[in-house]
């Protein structure tokens, strides 16, 4: 029986889903009795060209990691769909845009501007700034084009399945991959695999109790109580509106989970659910409390709570209801503000 | 959801919506809609024709959902549902467009209000395919009914339920049921002694069987819901045994201790620090005022004790929490009177010889502190004339802007009653308008204008002692501008009398929130509807009467103290009553049990297993805000008929014009 | 609405004890108000999910107006507590993301305040006029369709 074809790439990521993915330690060696490897930058010299040059659906399964930050990103996007019979997005940034996707709370010019121009470290004296098309004696030369906005896979080309997490677990791409191997069923497509039903609270072994907030902490602020939930400490912690999968591994080191896993089936936006969840049982205001007075209270409370577009959406923010944020020099189009 | 069928009707409410709302368009450009297979418009879709159509177009299309675009939902929610169900569809397969109170009526603009009928319209149709059938929540009426308040509102209803053959709890907070009405002198317009009419009730209502009398008693925490409600009733220590006390007022009688009574005599008389409110009080046990008993507060004295000849003085009582059960709740905790020091250039309070209405009731009334004695503060003279000043903190901006209702009728009650001890006194009436709706009021009107009184049209500016001009000293001089001459005048008097209104309980806000009422600006409990639900609230099982509500007088409050008994047996003679099944509900595969949602609900309706840990919804407790629904993170709580699904679609509906997607739509529309 | 001028849409999420009838009150008053406000009713303002604010904002809407009872008048006793702790927090975030706070509003009106619903709403109205639209999708979401240059940070560069 002839293997069947296997590719992963990276898009716009750090690498560490690779690195995950040969943490599954010794079934790297049934992945490689199962599967022809047929593309993977990271460990294999494969070229685009390559790729081109497969039929389509030539590819069984392609794990696609990583968000879609460049024309590049997304022109491979468009070409592994093309290729592959099963397209997954693997991990946090193809599934929801991941960490990349906060740059969608500013804009690509002051991206540049910090990297190319201001950041202390850039030692660029004639401010070179990348761009597109140059123009050199020898003729034009392209690079991929810089996107102002990051993007999940999922906006760019139809995806079969989701695999979560930043990175996803070593235990559960296995689970997955063994799935492939035995030729089992999978799930309906559009579907998270790899990963639980419910939220990590279930897998927290912390003990929790009715949740009342008294006051907002961050992680350097406040040493956590050991055995206890950190919501409940005032130690903003994801959990309650992130799928399971991980183990709560976060938590469970005294770190509020950080939402890598995304959000459950009926949850819309992981970041507005959140804030939702939060902000109910923060412990202020009471009905006999003058209206005023207690706007101003309950706002000053709710502002010591630092970075809540950055902290709710640190990794969803591509696949969020907003997705991005308007800045100056974004949402300036013929339409925006007078 | 793409087979759903459905229709739409936009009613034209004769014109009141189709002088506005271009309604034939709507129909027309509704009837293009997906998931639409017919669409009409219709002069009244309320009546009974408009229903019927409806019913048939269910039968002969096949509709599995219907869409109606008229006027508020509050209004005929339940008539569509009920068509909807007469013609085999479930009745939350509807939905209601509102275009009349929030469009057509709120607008002149008729093509924004055609385009915002369309979207409210489209929103209902996107809502509406995402609807499930749902089935009424049974609820078992506990035949037991809770009354707060024992004036003559709570009284009443009382004494419908027993005789109906219901149990009944009356509370009341003071020593004696009765209220303010136990306190008036003659009733108008037909001067019956108030007591005498009072009294013989007040006792049915002790020697009833069906009635357990709760006096001197407060409701602490009310939990539950129609049907089946548990309150927490706080029985002060009257520090009298009520088992051992015959009621001979031998205490009364030897208590050292004399204090202004504020209460029911309105500061014009006396009580004893253990005391009966007044002789026909009910029940029949005193009380001891802790704040005046010389034990209480010296130490010393004890004579109560010693001269009670059944051993019924207990110093070391105890309050007691009761706990009862029962099914409905009756809310008759009337009104206070407005306290006349807010006018300060009225005098009250600084000129001796200003009384408050119910001051001169007090005085008038035979039993009272006076024996009936019309007499200045000094407590001898009689007035030779008397001024009688109307809407004393009613049709004032300053102060309250609504009409108290019983006021003027009270003052010419007043006028006559003058008249009738001093029949030489001059009795002045000051008023803005007479209003005298009512069954032989204007009658007695026009009696008090034969029996001589001064009716003087204006609003009193001042009442002073300081005299400018002979004649005026010693007197209380009112200025006034005469609106009917066009006048300023003085008038100087004997005596004069407030007509203050009518207000809230200055508790009321308390006692809504305790039993889940809305109140109006002015702290009136808020009915469920003004015209066709007075006495019902917004929460089910709990009805209001009397002044609570609003001003108004005995034979009004009379009629809904009955009015709200009646609805209340009616649902206990159904025994089990159907409820809105809109109720939250927790999918326990995806609960967590991150406990987020445990302390968000009022009603406490949300319980926690520990050992399954999933938290999970009292379907009976929940009244489906839906507090729970909007913060599960994990999107496991589900509020029927408002899930996220339903209210996202209408989301999407209402913006159809708008939405990138639906902007090239509705240019063409 | 004339013809080509911008008129805002305002989503209106109102309860349906207080303000939902405060509106009604306002039509059965006959109290002329902007017609730019379309009515999701909820049972309580506590039941406005931020994800609906956002969803709104999202499909097009130019403002969102949250109403409820008055803090102390709520018919679910303190719902209305709640939505004002999320709102407040969601006013924080959505600072965040660039969307001016005129945008969403929370408002009490009991339900014999008509007037006061009226009179946010043409407020409302009126500084969302100022304001201009929002169109999130066109002008935000989809504004990395435009040519994307960095004309703009070379050209500082060359006159720095």
């Amino acid at each position: 029986m002839a293997k069947k074809k296997l590719a992963m790439y990276w898009a716009a990521s750090c690498g560490g889903c690779e690195i995950a993915t040969l943490n599954i330690g010794m079934k790297i060696l049934d992945v490689d009795a199962n599967f022809e490897i047929v593309f993977w930058p990271c460990v294999a010299d494969f070229k685009y060209e390559d790729v081109r040059g497969y039929p389509d659906g030539y590819i069984d399964l392609c794990l696609f990691n990583g968000a879609i930050r460049t024309s590049e990103n997304e022109e491979i996007a468009h070409l592994l769909r093309q290729k592959s019979k099963v397209l997954v997005a693997f991990g946090s940034c193809s599934c929801e845009g991941g960490i990349p996707a906060l740059a969608n709370l500013t804009t690509k010019e002051e991206i540049f501007r910090s990297v190319y121009l201001e950041n202390p470290s850039t030692d660029n004296p004639n401010g070179v700034v990348p761009q597109p098309v140059t123009e050199v004696p020898e003729g034009k030369v392209e690079i991929p084009e810089f996107y102002g906005m990051v993007k999940s896979l999922d906006q760019v080309v139809p995806v079969d399945y989701y695999i979560p997490g930043c990175p996803p677990e070593a235990h559960q791409i296995a689970a997955v991959l063994d799935l492939v191997m035995q030729d089992a069923p999978l799930p309906s497509p559009g579907s998270v695999i790899g990963a639980g039903v419910v939220s990590v609270c279930d897998e927290c072994p912390l003990e929790k109790h009715e949740k009342v907030i008294a006051q907002f902490y961050r992680p350097h602020q406040k040493k956590p109580e050991p055995g206890v939930c950190l919501l409940e400490q005032g130690i903003i912690c994801l959990g309650p509106v992130t799928r399971a999968g991980c183990g709560a591994k976060c938590p469970q080191a005294g770190m509020g989970c950080r939402g890598c896993y995304g959000p459950l089936d009926n949850v819309v936006d992981q970041g507005a659910k959140i804030l939702s969840a939060i902000a109910s049982v923060v412990d202020i205001g009471s009905p006999s409390e003058d209206e005023e007075e207690m706007a101003q209270r309950i706002s000053a409370m709710m502002g010591t709570l630092a970075d809540p577009a950055g902290t709710f959406y640190r990794f969803s923010m591509a696949h969020s209801l907003l997705q991005r944020a308007r800045v100056d020099g974004s949402g300036d189009g013929e339409g925006g503000k007078a | 959801m793409s087979e759903e069928r459905v229709g739409v009707y936009i009613c034209h409410c004769g014109t009141n919506i189709a002088g506005t709302v271009d309604v034939e368009d709507v129909a027309r450009w509704a009837g293009e809609q997906p998931h639409v297979v017919v669409a009409r418009d219709y002069k009244f879709m309320c009546s009974s024709l408009g229903q019927e159509l409806i019913e048939k177009d269910i039968k002969e299309f096949g509709l599995t959902r219907v869409v109606v675009a008229s006027c508020s939902p509050h209004m005929h929610e339940k008539t569509f549902r009920g068509a909807c169900e007469r013609a085999g569809l479930n009745p939350f397969l509807f939905e209601m467009a509102n275009i009349r109170e929030q469009d057509s009526w709120a607008t002149n603009d008729r093509k924004a209000a055609t385009q915002k009928a369309k979207a409210l319209v489209k929103a209902a149709i996107e809502r509406v395919i995402h609807h499930e059938p749902l089935d009424p929540l049974q609820v078992e009426i506990n035949s037991s009914t809770l009354i707060v308040g024992g004036g003559i509102a709570g009284i009443t209803a009382a004494l419908e339920l027993a005789n109906a053959g219901y149990h009944v709890y009356l509370v009341e907070r003071e020593p004696s049921i009765g209220g303010h009405m136990a306190q008036l002198d003659k009733t108008f317009p037909t001067l019956d002694c108030s007591a005498c009419i009072l009294t013989p009730k007040m006792v049915e209502v002790d020697q009833h069987p069906n009635i357990t009398l709760l006096s001197y008693s407060e409701v602490e925490k009310v939990e539950g819901h129609l049907g089946d409600f548990t309150v927490t009733v706080r029985k002060k220590a009257r520090h009298v045994i009520e088992d051992l006390c015959t009621g001979c007022g031998e205490c009364e009688r030897r208590c050292p201790k004399r204090v202004i009574d504020n209460s029911f005599e309105a500061g014009l008389g006396f009580r004893k620090a253990i005391y009966r409110p007044f002789p026909q009080a009910v029940p029949k046990y005193p009380v001891i005022d802790t704040d005046n008993c010389l034990w209480f507060q010296i130490g010393k004295c004890r004579v109560c004790e010693r001269f009670c000849p059944t051993g019924a003085i207990d110093y070391e009582q105890q309050d007691e929490l009761l706990e009862i059960k029962v099914g409905n709740i009756i809310l008759a905790t009337g009104y206070k009177l407005f306290d006349p020091r807010r006018i300060p250039q009225y005098g009250y309070g600084r000129l001796a010889n200003v009384f408050t209405s119910l001051e001169f009731e007090r005085m008038v009334n035979a039993a009272g502190p006076t024996g009936g004695r019309i007499v200045l503060r000094d407590g001898e003279t009689e007035p030779k004339s008397v001024a009688i000043i109307h809407c004393v903190g009613s049709r004032d901006r300053n102060y309250n802007e609504y009409c108290s209702k019983v006021c003027c009728m009270y003052s010419l009650k007043f006028a006559h009653l003058v008249h009738e001890r001093l029949p030489e006194a001059e009795v002045y009436n000051f008023y803005i308008d007479i209003r005298t709706p009512g069954k032989g009021y204007e009658e007695f009107y026009h009696r008090l204008l034969e029996e001589g009184t001064h009716f003087i049209r204006g609003r009193v500016a001042e009442v002073t002692d300081a005299a400018r001009q002979p004649g005026e000293e010693g007197k209380l001089i009112v200025q006034v501008e005469d609106t009917l001459i066009g006048k300023q005048r003085r008038i100087p008097v004997d005596m004069v009398i407030l007509s203050a209104g009518l207000e809230a309980q200055p508790d009321a806000r308390e006692v809504a929130q305790k039993f889940g009422l809305g109140c109006d600006a002015n702290g009136f409990f808020v009915e469920r509807h003004p015209k066709l639900d007075p006495v019902a609230t917004m929460t089910d099982g709990v009805f209001i009467a009397g002044t609570c509500q609003g001003p108004r007088d005995i034979p009004d409050t009379v009629a809904q103290g009955a009015a709200a008994a009646a609805r209340i047996a009616s649902l206990i003679s159904q025994r089990v009553v159907q409820m809105e099944p809109v109720r939250a509900h927790i999918d326990e595969d995806l609960c967590s049990g991150c406990r987020i949602c445990n302390d968000l609900c009022p009603y406490n309706a949300i319980v926690y297993h520990e050992d399954r840990q999933v938290s999970e919804v009292i379907t009976a407790l929940c009244q489906g805000c839906g507090a729970c629904v909007a913060a599960c993170p994990s999107g496991a709580i589900t509020e029927a008929h408002f899930t996220d699904e339903q209210i996202m679609s209408e989301i999407e509906g209402i913006l159809w014009d708008v939405r990138p997607q639906g902007a090239h739509e509705a240019a063409l529309a | 609405m004339s013809d080509n001028a911008y008129e805002p849409v305002i989503v209106g999420f109102l309860c349906n004890w207080c303000s939902y009838r405060a509106a009604d009150l306002a039509g059965t008053s006959r109290l002329h108000y902007a017609p730019n406000m379309r009515v999701v009713r909820v049972m309580c303002s506590a039941r406005v999910d931020p994800q609906f604010v956002l969803k709104a904002l999202r499909e097009g809407a130019d403002g969102v107006l949250i109403a409820g009872c008055h803090p102390g008048e709520c018919h679910y006793v303190e719902g209305n507590i709640k939505t004002l702790r999320r709102y407040e927090l969601l006013k924080h975030m959505l600072t965040q993301f660039g969307i001016e706070p005129e945008r969403v509003q929370l408002v009490w009106a009991s339900a014999s305040e008509g007037n006061v619903l009226a009179k946010a709403v043409d407020r409302m109205t009126e500084q969302l006029r100022a304001l201009g639209p929002l169109r999130w999708q066109e002008t935000v979401v989809q504004q990395d369709k435009r040519p994307v240059s960095t004309d703009a940070v070379v050209e500082e560069v060359d006159r720095g």
